[in-house]
């Protein structure tokens, strides 16, 4: 059981990862009004079989050899369907997947999203062959990071050079704040 | 508010500076192992403790990546420090507080940290 939302995003995204995407994009959406709060993994890897998406939300069954569990997908689903929210799963061979998790927010059950900031830092990080587009929502407003322009303006500096990582980190911190600060939490 | 501007800056900077690393040039690889068993074990922030030393240290010869399951999820988080020559040394049960003596000690100065290991840590 991971113990903030960042935590089962950081986890799915890497799914995304092992499914061979060059784009992932990763969409917060926080609508106060509607009581919502919504994350999407959307990608354009692999994409799943439909035997493969019939199992996903299987705790016993995962692709991998190394252990025979698969608790990243049952672990999002849970907590979603905790706050009384749902998760779903669109998927095709060749094109990619979207996971869609939609929680209650104000549900005493939801779990806080936590450092969503240090799982988008650790996914560019770590795997600097694939785009990563973020965006975060909250009402009307958003703010939005995404790689493909960032790797444009570095023009052949990797973006996990240390420098550019800080400047990642510094660049999702202060947006993110500009974009909460007014709104109550 | 940061700007796309400012990366530009950045990397103006950066280009006057010669010796900007290039892949496979690393004297260390730093893998932290990044699916749900380890995340759920707290990877992330050891990877991150791992990235600040990287940074504040200046180590441009060093690059840290992650690894999916290994399949020793009860050791989880699991960090291994492979040498130029492949050599490898796995840390077993990483919290970040264990971080900077394993870069004090073995990243800079080349001596594995014994007691973290999984060969100490085993039983």
């Amino acid at each position: 059981m991971m113990q903030e939302l960042s935590m089962n995003i950081l986890d799915i995204a890497e799914n995304s990862v092992r499914a061979g995407a060059t784009l992932i994009e990763i969409t917060v959406d926080e609508i106060p009004s509607k009581d919502l709060f919504t994350v999407t993994v959307a990608d354009d890897g692999c994409g799943m079989t439909q035997e493969q998406l019939n199992n996903v939300i299987d705790p016993f069954y995962t692709t991998r050899t190394t252990r025979k569990v698969g608790l990243g997908v049952p672990f999002f689903k849970m907590a979603a369907e905790l706050t009384g929210g749902n998760l779903t799963i669109q998927s095709a061979v060749g094109e990619g997947t979207v996971i869609t998790a939609c929680f209650i927010r104000s549900s005493i059950d939801r779990m806080p999203l936590g450092d969503i900031n240090e799982t988008i830092c650790t996914l560019i990080q770590c795997n600097p062959k694939s785009d990563f587009v973020y965006t975060r929502r909250f009402d009307n407003d958003e703010m939005e990071l995404d790689t493909r322009e960032f790797r444009r303006i570095l023009d052949g500096v990797e973006l996990n050079d240390p420098t550019v990582s800080k400047f990642i980190r510094d660049f999702l911190a202060e947006n993110t704040s500009d974009l909460l600060s007014g709104h109550e939490n | 508010m940061k700007t796309l501007a400012e990366l530009q800056a950045l990397r103006d900077e950066m280009k006057t500076k010669i010796g900007v690393r290039k892949d496979g040039e690393y004297r260390m690889r730093i893998v932290v192992g990044m699916a749900t068993c380890g995340i759920a074990a707290g990877a992330r922030p050891v990877l991150a403790a791992c990235t600040k030393e990287v940074e504040t240290r200046k180590l441009t010869d060093i690059v840290v990546a992650q690894t999916g399951c290994i399949g020793i999820c009860q050791f989880e988080p699991v960090v291994e420090i492979f040498d130029a020559d492949g050599n490898k040394t796995t840390y077993v049960h990483v919290t970040p507080e264990k971080i900077p003596k394993i870069f004090a000690q073995h990243v800079v100065n080349g001596n594995p940290v014994v007691e973290y290991t999984i060969g100490a840590n085993a039983n």
